[in-house]
């Protein structure tokens, strides 16, 4: 009697989220191998007419090979400010754990203003433009740095209270300096973490489109979540290539969290808690 | 090296062994300038530039002018309100969606882990794909929501059309967008409430309605702090569902703070764009930052 409504419940559960969570994604994918035509009519059939590849081609192909540049200008900047972030924020987790000095209310008041504070828009465009940098691809990875350090923070902080003490003075014994004993100590100890922390922000920063949207106008420096906002109004008649683009960048992420789902998952759980 | 060669290279030290020091204070300059560059100074900044008519080509101080004029321009004010409108019914409804589905997700079924992961994902697909795809799902003529309400005999709304709607519309997307970090989140309270609990509370006779109004709720306060204070946060800053969706129409009925903001910035309004980012500053201090300080005060 008990399996039978484990069961009875385990069916409803998966069906609602077939039709909640599932069918968009189906419908999403389903509309980007349709004919043009076929895509208009926006409903959830399967094709008669499949055509991937040439949906594909066509998105590609789309404005000069706009889709390629973004890819490699979004790489750039998520590549470059991931690495600045955890590089630093692992520094600043390291002396936050292991000093205690008056400084660390305040650093810890400042992290927690970065995580709230929306960011001064107009004020930071002006600032860009008045060191001259205004419109640049790395302009753009400080800004995700300064945006995102302070996730970066809190995760390593409270996992440099998991590595003990003894750890350092063995280290300094042995005649580690500073740099010897975060570089060559530390950094490896830190892998887990640093895993979680490259794989939640570069989700984040890969998908950002309001900062890249205010500080990277113009084509040149287009990113791939602002292609999707300009074929939004370019493709308004062809469903299934603004669907294929959709398609296109969810992919990735969806790649990714095959891999990385552990990480994921306990990044986004774990620093939103600490927050 | 030997741990004779060790005490004795220790001995030859004549002060005694500083850690403080291995803890360089400098380790905090590099991810202090950036931040302090590119963050704060343009916070600090914007205090004053909220106070001026600024447009491309001049600048004049002119005092609470812009602030003034968003609490008197109802185009402007509604912005302001649609933003509590927005933050509240997103987080109300993460909150309770995500406290169904972490009950359903932590008990017995069959396929949990799948179901789990599926619930999550929407959180790491892009807004705006997100956007676009429910605005054609929301077509009120062809869409295929309102085509399977129409097969149950229900008269679909017009979900993104109809000024009075537009904005529930979109807090319902953002709802099913983030629900999945909500559910998470609670999911790790609701494990961390010992078995005992319950089964003392079964064998005291409480109905499964009883178990969950007094003890899942309240000994999973924290996590359901957490989502709150997040989704509010998130909810009030947000400006990619609602630009994708809506653009904040139709007319500005479905505008929120951030999208006049930008909507402002276009139009040259540099100051007045400005003054819409400190006011945002301060509803989300209001809001915010209260249920932080009670939070931290149930932790200790």
């Amino acid at each position: 009697m008990f399996s039978t409504r484990r069961l009875i419940i385990s069916v409803v559960a998966f069906a609602g989220a077939l039709v909640f969570f599932v069918v968009p994604f189906i419908f999403i994918a389903l509309t980007a191998v349709k004919t043009k035509q076929e895509a208009s009519l926006l409903q959830l059939t399967w094709p008669t007419e499949t055509q991937l590849w040439q949906n594909l081609v066509a998105v590609i192909e789309a404005r000069d090979f706009m889709m390629i540049q973004a890819f490699i200008n979004s790489a750039i900047i998520t590549v470059g400010s991931v690495t600045l972030i955890v590089l630093f924020s692992a520094m600043v987790g390291f002396v936050l754990n292991r000093r205690k000095t008056s400084w660390n209310k305040m650093i810890m008041f400042l992290v927690l203003s970065g995580l709230m504070i929306p960011p001064a828009i107009v004020p930071t465009i002006w600032l860009l433009q008045q060191l001259g940098i205004f419109r640049t691809l790395h302009s753009m990875v400080l800004v995700e740095v300064a945006y995102n350090i302070s996730f970066g923070i809190l995760l390593y902080r409270a996992f440099f209270s998991t590595i003990p003490r003894e750890l350092d003075e063995a280290a300094i014994m042995d005649g580690a300096g500073p740099v010897t004993l975060f570089f060559k100590v530390m950094l490896p100890l830190l892998k887990p973490v640093t895993v979680t922390n490259i794989v939640v922000l570069s989700v984040i920063i890969f998908n950002d489109f309001v900062h890249p949207l205010y500080y990277l106008p113009g084509d040149d420096n287009v990113t791939i979540q602002l292609t999707l906002y300009n074929f939004q109004s370019m493709f308004n008649t062809s469903y299934n290539l603004l669907f294929m683009n959709v398609l296109v960048i969810t992919v990735p992420m969806l790649i990714v969290f095959l891999i990385f789902n552990r990480q994921i998952v306990s990044g986004m759980t774990s620093g939103a808690l600490k927050g | 090296m030997t741990l004779f060669g060790r005490r004795t290279a220790l001995a030859n030290q004549s002060r005694p062994l500083n850690l403080q020091s291995y803890y360089p204070l400098w380790f905090y300059v590099p991810a202090g300038v950036i931040y302090g560059l590119m963050f704060l100074l343009p916070t600090f900044a914007s205090l004053y530039f909220s106070l001026t008519r600024w447009t491309l080509f001049n600048q004049e101080f002119i005092g609470f002018e812009n602030f003034v004029e968003f609490f008197n321009e109802p185009f402007l004010l509604k912005g302001l309100v649609n933003t509590f409108i927005f933050g509240f019914s997103t987080s109300a409804g993460k909150v309770i969606v995500g406290m169904g589905l972490a009950v359903l997700l932590t008990s017995n079924i069959y396929m949990r882990g799948l179901l789990r992961s599926v619930v999550f994902f929407p959180v790491l697909v892009s807004t705006i794909g997100i956007g676009i795809t429910f605005n054609v799902l929301m077509d009120p003529q062809d869409g295929v929501i309102n085509a399977a309400l129409a097969i149950v005999g229900i008269d679909g709304p017009h979900w993104l059309t109809s000024p009075k709607m537009a904005i529930y519309s979109v807090a319902l997307v953002e709802i099913w967008r983030g629900v999945g970090l909500a559910t998470l989140i609670l999911i790790a309270g609701l494990m961390a409430i010992p078995d005992d609990f319950y089964e003392a509370a079964r064998l005291d006779g409480a109905s499964a309605w009883h178990q969950f109004w007094r003890i899942t709720v309240p000994l999973s306060r924290p996590a359901i702090a957490t989502v709150l204070t997040l989704s509010l946060i998130d909810g009030l800053r947000t400006f990619d569902l609602v630009w994708a969706m809506t653009r904040g129409g139709p007319g500005f009925s479905s505008d929120v703070l951030a999208s006049v903001i930008y909507k402002q910035y276009q139009a040259g309004f540099y100051g007045l764009s400005t003054a819409g980012n400190v006011i945002l500053f301060m509803v989300i201090a209001l809001v915010a930052l209260p249920i932080v300080a009670f939070l931290n005060r149930e932790e200790r």
